[in-house]
């Protein structure tokens, strides 16, 4: 029993991404229109050569939300929503849906309006149920794994912030080098270190910001992507869980892994013949909602082994310069979560980085991203891993 | 002959000093300091403490009938005594009321019960409790205290026979509140004082007395719950009764408790009575009940878990601004969060056994406690091999946990606590009654039931977790 994948066979040929951040005057419909139209320019085809679309959002329930602005003449348009992996969920389906026959050309497109709601962070809203759910918040939630990671490998409560302090100041320090950042602001570790508690040990410098924002790919069978352009990057795993929730029910679980990343990290390498991480991957696009959260994925997804994610990270091993870059381009950190957008904003990082074409984040002749989209909370969520290259084989 | 089998009190853990409400206020402070339910408390969440606390101890047949006295009913029209019988996994063979209109309300529940069980059932619960208001500057914010208490009723095992009981009921004007109204309004004392309680205490004294052939010399403990405590040293004068023998009313350390005050104080002096001892118990209030009661060689081996003494030892400050918040008197700021959405009627009743006992279930197949309830196990994947375990009772240890500042709470902020329980299971909820500083990976913790919140008039009444008291 495993996924066999879909390594090589499809390509993504053109990618549009918004700025993200308070969209004040964009409608979600203005976002779409704008990171869709960016995809097809940067493509070189017209509207009408896609064939079908796949739309990540959560805050609304049809294909409709998209074939409405973008005029789509009587198309399948599929609204998909997994958590806070939604972009990548589109993304996966978009890229079978190809890798099918079914269609020659496809959009995934991912959208969240979240500015409008009035609301501090995340709200998602429960069905009737008997009230016995709870209602922990997102920080909450993603913060149960500080205090559990510092006591088994032995961090004293401050040099456990130092940790998660400079995995912010990282990803901020990138998003500083991106025009599409929400931030694109350097702060200091002592800004970080000493921000207002929201989840203790988590400042508000922990956690990532409440955006608007759009990014959309155009994805083509691989044997087909020169049509389009010279330098398409090619899909080498999509590998996607959803956990049985084990750790809010079994004590077996510690609060220092995603048990959910493990396995789609396992299957994601294995679609594409990836074999220590580590040194393989160039870099990769992860999903840092909160500082902890990145922490303890940097030894889920096998970047470091168990214990020593926070040697790595004050050595700056994950720095821009460092051996494997995560979130060259800022990350949540610096891009807030508009939920849909999310997992092809990541994408939209490979695009640039594979190409050659992230300034100055430009990292030296990468050959292999990876993304990783999380939805959920530790204990019970799902997560994407993919794996994108600029090469074929 | 009926009598008392077991009980159980509870004290919420919170107090506020009488001094700290001066303070804010600028009106003269009077001594000691007042229990306060918690923000996620009230009288029928506090009342299921003292009834779960009394099951514990009883033993000797099916419980037959709960009634549940009360001035301050969570629901005005929804019977508030069939919460308490959920969250305590009482049959749902039973029959149940709630007694409300005076806090006399308390031994008339006790003399409910014992009248159930004079007619046959074996075991009768009486459950009382209070959470009173008192409007701002007045004396009843600084007297009155928060409590419940609960008498177990029955024929076999019993520890307190009652030897004879007395009521009288009369129509006077001395506390009143009218329906949507939050604060009592109380008519001048010297009225009810001289014309009322005063003569009503004698008479019921009088009438008890005899009815149970008992001198008053004969009593080793009175206990006098009235609004108004001159009354109690008017009635100690005219029985000649030796101070020692008045029990403490509690006043410097718990407050006037309303509806469960009698028992209250006569649960805080049972550990140390001795057979043989008559106990004289009588409140006043829109008349008078009053009971003798006669202590049996089986109180000298009954042993309660946990004590009304034991229960006022264990405690924690709240400021008065926080107790003003708690009770909804001083308006806040609402969150730029949206409002918790009501609880749903047929999901509740579903799930009545999970949200209201805490019952999970246990696998079959693998032996694995596990909650909420499940269907296919989370070890050993088993389908269908449950059965109903119970999550209630049992103490467990914190594995992580967070401070959760950005959920909106009456006491930010929101503890949230991953519970490994001992003999196995898991559980990710809020703590209560901690200090939100002190609380470390490995503390241990007990499990108690809990209004979380309220909305569209539904109480969502659920568990959470609390350091052991």
């Amino acid at each position: 029993m495993a996924s066999k994948g879909i390594k090589d066979r499809v390509a993504i040929v053109g990618m549009g991404c918004t700025s993200f951040g308070e969209h004040w005057n964009k409608s979600a419909d203005d976002l779409l229109v704008e990171a869709a139209y960016e995809a097809y320019k940067s493509a070189g085809v017209d509207p009408n050569d896609v064939d079908a679309y796949w739309l990540g959002t959560v805050g609304n329930l049809s294909g409709l939300t998209l074939s409405g602005p973008l005029k789509i003449p009587y198309k399948p348009v599929t609204r998909v929503e997994n958590f806070c992996a939604t972009g990548s969920e589109a993304l996966r389906q978009a890229c079978y849906a190809v890798a099918s026959g079914a269609y020659d050309m496809v959009m995934a497109i991912g959208v969240e309006k979240l500015k409008d709601s009035g609301y501090s962070g995340l709200v998602i809203s429960d069905p009737p149920n008997d009230g016995t759910l709870g209602s922990m918040t997102a920080p909450a939630s993603f913060s149960l794994l500080a205090p559990a990671y510092f006591k088994k490998y032995g961090l004293d409560s401050d040099k456990g912030k130092d940790v998660l302090s400079r995995i912010a100041w990282k990803n901020h320090r990138n998003g500083a080098k991106n025009t599409k950042a929400q931030f694109q602001k350097e702060v200091p570790l002592e800004v970080i270190k000493n921000s207002p508690k929201v989840a203790d040990p988590l400042g508000i410098m922990d956690c990532s910001g409440v955006s608007d924002g759009s990014a959309a790919a155009i994805v083509v069978r691989a044997e087909d992507a020169h049509k389009y352009c010279k330098n398409p990057i090619y899909i080498k795993a999509l590998s996607f869980v959803a956990g049985p929730g084990e750790g809010h029910l079994s004590p077996d679980y510690d609060f220092t892994t995603f048990p959910e990343v493990v396995a789609s990290a396992k299957d994601a390498y294995a679609q594409a013949g990836v074999t220590d991480p580590r040194e393989q991957i160039s870099m990769a696009e992860v999903h840092d909602c909160f500082t902890p959260t990145e922490l303890v994925l940097y030894e889920d997804l096998g970047f470091s082994k168990r214990g020593t994610a926070w040697q790595d990270v004050l050595e700056g091993f994950f720095d821009l310069e460092g051996k494997l870059p995560v979130n060259p381009d800022g990350g949540l950190k610096s891009f807030g979560h508009p939920i849909g957008a999310s997992g092809l904003r990541m994408m939209y990082e490979m695009w640039l980085q594979l190409r050659g074409e992230a300034g100055p984040r430009q990292i030296n002749e990468p050959k292999l991203g990876l993304t990783h989209n999380l939805g959920g909370a530790p204990g019970r969520c799902v997560s994407f891993v993919s794996v994108v290259g600029r090469n074929l084989g | 002959m009926a009598g008392i089998v077991s009980y159980g009190s509870y004290v919420p853990y919170r107090r506020l000093k009488r001094a700290a409400i001066a303070q804010v206020l600028g009106v003269p402070a009077t001594k000691g300091e007042r229990s306060v339910a918690s923000f996620d408390e009230d009288s029928a969440s506090m009342a299921v403490e003292a009834v779960r606390e009394a099951l514990r101890n009883a033993h000797g047949g099916a419980v037959g009938a709960l009634f549940f006295g009360t001035t301050t009913p969570p629901y005005a029209e929804k019977l508030n005594a069939a919460i308490i019988a959920a969250a305590a996994s009482l049959p749902s063979e039973i029959r149940a009321a709630d007694l409300t209109g005076s806090v006399r309300a308390g031994l008339a529940a006790l003399m409910q019960a014992a009248d159930a069980v004079g007619s046959g059932t074996s075991l009768a619960v009486a459950a009382m409790a209070d959470c009173r208001l008192g409007a701002p500057e007045g004396k009843a914010e600084q007297a009155n205290g928060d409590a419940a208490v609960a008498f177990v009723v029955g024929s076999d095992n019993v520890i307190a026979e009652i030897e004879a009981s007395a009521s009288f009921t009369r129509e006077f004007l001395d506390s009143w509140r009218a329906p949507g109204e939050r604060f009592p309004h109380s008519w001048e004392e010297r009225f009810a004082l001289t014309q009322a309680y005063s003569p009503l205490l004698g008479r019921a004294i009088q009438t008890v007395l005899e009815r149970a052939k008992v001198a008053p010399s004969d009593l080793a403990k009175v206990v006098i719950d009235t609004p108004n405590p001159r009354a109690i040293d008017e009635v100690a004068r005219r029985m000649k009764l030796e101070p020692a023998k008045i029990a403490d009313s509690l006043a410097l350390t718990v407050g006037q408790t309303g509806t469960p005050h009698a028992g209250l104080m006569l649960a805080n002096l049972l550990p140390a009575a001795k057979p043989g001892d008559r106990i004289l118990v009588v409140s006043v209030a829109d008349g008078a009940d009053a009971m003798v009661l006669r202590v049996t060689p089986a109180a000298a081996s009954y042993k309660p878990a946990r004590s009304v003494g034991g229960m006022i030892e264990s405690k924690g400050d709240v400021s008065y601004g926080n107790y003003l918040k708690w009770r909804e008197i001083l308006p806040t700021e609402p969150p730029r969060r949206p409002d918790p959405e009501r609880p749903a009627g047929p999901p509740m009743f579903r799930a009545e056994r999970w949200k209201f006992g805490f019952v999970g279930t246990r696998c079959k197949a693998c032996g694995t406690p596990q909650l909420p309830p499940q269907r296919v196990c989370v070890k050993c994947k088993a389908f269908d091999q449950m059965e109903p375990y119970s999550f209630a009772d049992r103490t467990g240890r914190v594995a992580t946990f967070t401070l959760d500042r950005l959920a909106y709470s009456l006491n930010p902020p929101t503890v949230n606590v991953v519970i490994d329980f001992d003999g196995g299971g898991r559980f990710l909820c809020e703590m209560t009654d901690c200090e939100p500083d002190k609380v470390a990976i490995g503390d241990q913790v007990e499990m108690t039931f809990r209004r979380l919140f309220t909305a569209d008039g539904v109480h969502n009444y659920f568990w959470k977790a609390r350091p052991k008291r």
